[in-house]
C-alpha cells in the first residue's frame, strides 16, 4: 500500500473542522496520482468517528484503535502510528495543525528520520508546501525529499469540501501499546477562567494589541469599542500582560470569532491571531507598519500612528452617530 | 535540579526583513536581534524553579557568533553558565537537524530537565522541543504553563485549545516546551549584568556533535506573502483617514 493518508482528530465525539480542512488538503495531493486519501480516526472507540468520516472524500477510513490510546498522550499516539506507518508505507501523510498534532507529529516524524513539514498554508505544483516565515511577514517554500512526507495544515488555509457520494470501507488497525510505554499521565482538560464574554455572538468586535504600548492607554480603544457599542478584544501578549482578562483573547488559544466588523489597533496580525478572527465579514486595521501581516487579510487598512488615528475615529464615529 | 534552556535569538519582533539575494535567507546586516519570546518564559521558569528547589541554570543556544548578546542576557538574568553550538548554516538544517544539535549537546549534560519555549518568532517550526525529547529518548510535554515538582516528577498545566487547559504527570528527566505568558519576566539587574561577564560560556563546535544526514524537507525559496484580499488603504491625515473610514463603515459596511 502506499498513497495519501490523512489523521482526524477528535472534537468532542465529532470529527473538528479542521480535520475536514486537512481532508481536502490530502484530496489535493491525492489528485495527483488519480487516488482518493484514506482518513486514519485514534483512540479507544472510534466507530462513530469513523463512520463520519466515511461520509466525506475519502477512499478509505482506518480505524487505530486501542484501550491505550484514549486520552491522548504523545506516546501512545506516536507508537501507534508508527507501527500503522511501517505496515502502510504511505507516500504522504496530513494532519491538521492543532494543539495535539504540535505536540506528538515532530516526535513522530523524528521516529521516522523524517521532519514534519508544519503549518502549511498552500500547496502548489511539485509539490511545494507553502508556510509562513518571520511572524506571516514571509512564507517559505518547501520541498520534502524521500518518504513518507509529512505535512500539517494551517487552520482555515484549504476550503473544507461538502458532502460525498457513498460511504467509504472501514477497516480497523490494531497496533501493539504496553502500558509502560505511556510515561506521561494527562488529567481531565479544566477551564481556565469562568468564560463570562462570548465574544464569538458579538456583531463587532474592536481589538487591541501590542501597539497600545501601555496599560493606561487602552482607554483609548474602549472609547473606540463605546462609540460604536462593540466588544473589546485583544491579542495574546495584552492578556499575558494582564491588561485585559483572557476571556477576551482571541486566536489559537483564545475565542474564534467572525463579527460584521473586526476593528484591529495596533495588532500585527501572527498566525496564531490570525486563525481567530480572519474569518471576520470586514476587518479593518490600523498600524504603523505599513508591512505588518494584519494588512493581509485586512479590507480596509489605515497605515499611521494609532495614538493619533485611534482618538479621532473615535470622534468622527460620534459625531455620525449624532 | 539540572535545566537546560534553549534559547535560539530571532530578529526583533518589529525588525523590517528583507530577503537576502540568495532568496532563501533574509538580510542580516541591518536588523537588531534579541530572545525569542517564548524562550524567555522557558528561562524565567527555569529560574523559578532553580530558586525554589535548587540546582543549575544552564543556556544551550544553537547560533553564530551574534547570538552572543543573547546568550549574555541569559547569564545576566541569572542562568549559571551556556553552551553555545557554532554553525552557520542552522536554517538550511531544518527543525530536524537543529535538534539534533542540541539533543546532543544537551545529552552530555545528563540534565533532569530541558526546557524549551514553544515556537521560534522567526522560521516558526515549534518543533525543536518535541524532536528533542524523542532523539534523548525522555518523556515531554508542549503548551506549558506552569511546571511544579511533586515526590515522583513533575506536574505541568498544559494549554489547550479555545480556553482550556490540562494538568499533566511527567517523570524526570523530561522535556518541555514553554508557552508565552504563564509568568512574569525579570529583567537584569546591573549586578547580574557584571556577574554574567564572568560566568562559563564554552563553545561547540556543529561537527563535533556529528552532522545529520540530508534534510528530509528543504526551504527552497523565501518570499513575500500572497495578499489574501485586496486591502483599500486609507490615506491622508489621522482625522481625514478617520472620516474617510466611517463613511465606509456606514455606506459600505453598514455597521454605522
Amino acid at each position: 500500500m502506499s498513497g495519501v493518508y490523512v489523521v482526524l482528530e477528535d472534537r468532542n465525539g465529532r470529527i473538528g473542522r479542521i480535520s475536514f480542512e486537512a481532508i481536502a488538503a490530502a484530496n489535493i495531493l491525492a489528485a495527483q496520482s488519480g487516488s482518493k486519501p484514506t482518513a486514519i480516526v485514534i483512540g479507544a472507540q472510534t466507530e462513530a468517528l469513523a463512520a463520519e468520516a466515511a461520509t466525506k472524500s475519502v477512499g478509505k477510513v482506518v480505524r487505530i484503535e486501542h484501550a491505550l490510546l484514549s486520552p491522548y498522550t504523545p506516546d501512545g499516539y506516536n507508537a501507534a502510528l508508527k507501527q500503522f506507518i511501517a505496515a502502510e508505507s504511505p507516500d504522504t501523510i496530513v494532519f491538521p495543525h492543532t494543539y495535539q498534532v504540535r505536540d506528538y507529529a515532530p516526535a513522530l516524524a523524528a521516529r521516522l528520520g523524517r521532519v514534519l513539514i508544519g503549518d502549511v498554508t498552500q500547496i502548489a505544483e511539485g509539490p511545494v508546501f507553502i508556510r509562513s516565515l518571520m511572524q506571516g511577514r514571509l512564507s517559505g517554500s518547501y520541498k520534502s525529499s524521500g518518504s513518507p512526507t509529512l505535512i500539517s495544515v494551517q487552520s482555515g488555509a484549504f476550503r473544507a469540501e461538502e458532502g460525498q457520494s457513498g460511504p467509504a470501507e472501514i477497516a480497523t488497525f490494531t497496533p501493539s501499546i504496553e502500558a509502560s510505554q505511556i510515561r506521561t499521565k494527562p488529567g481531565e482538560p479544566f477551564r481556565g477562567a469562568a468564560q463570562t464574554v462570548d465574544l464569538s455572538s458579538a456583531p463587532m468586535i474592536v481589538a487591541v494589541g501590542r501597539g497600545i504600548r501601555e496599560e493606561g492607554n487602552l482607554s483609548l480603544v474602549q472609547d473606540l469599542a463605546a462609540s460604536l457599542g462593540a466588544e473589546i478584544a485583544a491579542s495574546r501578549p495584552i492578556c499575558d500582560n494582564g491588561w485585559l482578562p483572557i476571556e477576551r483573547q482571541v486566536g489559537s488559544s483564545g475565542q474564534t470569532v467572525a463579527p460584521k466588523l473586526y476593528l484591529a489597533v495596533g495588532i500585527s496580525g501572527a498566525i496564531q491571531h490570525l486563525v481567530g478572527m480572519k474569518g471576520s465579514q470586514c476587518i479593518v486595521a490600523i498600524n504603523k507598519d505599513a508591512e505588518a501581516p494584519i494588512f493581509e487579510v485586512a479590507d480596509y487598512g489605515i497605515v499611521g500612528d494609532l495614538f493619533e488615528v485611534v482618538p479621532a475615529l473615535t470622534e468622527a464615529i460620534k459625531s455620525a452617530r449624532q | 535540579m539540572k535545566i537546560i534552556v534553549c534559547i535560539k535569538q530571532v530578529p526583533e519582533r518589529d525588525a523590517q526583513v528583507r530577503i537576502s539575494s540568495s532568496g532563501k535567507g533574509i538580510e542580516e546586516s541591518d536588523i537588531q536581534f534579541a530572545m525569542n519570546e517564548s524562550d524567555a518564559y522557558a528561562l524565567e521558569e527555569a529560574l523559578q524553579l532553580k530558586e525554589k528547589h535548587g540546582g543549575e541554570v544552564v543556556v544551550l543556544t544553537a547560533g553564530p557568533e551574534r547570538a552572543g548578546s543573547t546568550i549574555r542576557e541569559a547569564l545576566a538574568k541569572g542562568a549559571d553558565r551556556a553552551i553555545q553550538v557554532e554553525s552557520d548554516n542552522l536554517n538550511q538544517l531544518g527543525a530536524l537537524g537543529v535538534a539534533q544539535l542540541l539533543a546532543s549537546a544537551a545529552k552530555q549534560e545528563s540534565p533532569d530537565l530541558v526546557l524549551t519555549g514553544l515556537q521560534s518568532d522567526d522560521l516558526g517550526y515549534g518543533q525543536t522541543g518535541v524532536i528533542m525529547a524523542e532523539l534523548m529518548g525522555l518523556p515531554h510535554a508542549s503548551l506549558i504553563l506552569n511546571v511544579e515538582k511533586t515526590d515522583t516528577g513533575i506536574t505541568v498545566k498544559r494549554e489547550l485549545e479555545e480556553g482550556w487547559f490540562q494538568n499533566i504527570d511527567l517523570p524526570l528527566p523530561a522535556v518541555l516546551m514553554i508557552q508565552s505568558g504563564g509568568t512574569k519576566l525579570r529583567y537584569a539587574t546591573l549586578m547580574g549584568i557584571k556577574k554574567a561577564k564572568t560566568k562559563e560560556l564554552r563553545k561547540v563546535s556543529d561537527s563535533d556533535l556529528g552532522q545529520s544526514a540530508t534534510p528530509a524537507a528543504t526551504l527552497e525559496k523565501i518570499a513575500q506573502p500572497q495578499k489574501q484580499k485586496s486591502t483599500q488603504i486609507i490615506s491622508g491625515s489621522p482625522k481625514e483617514a478617520a472620516a474617510t473610514l466611517v463613511e465606509k463603515l456606514k455606506f459600505e459596511v453598514r455597521v454605522i
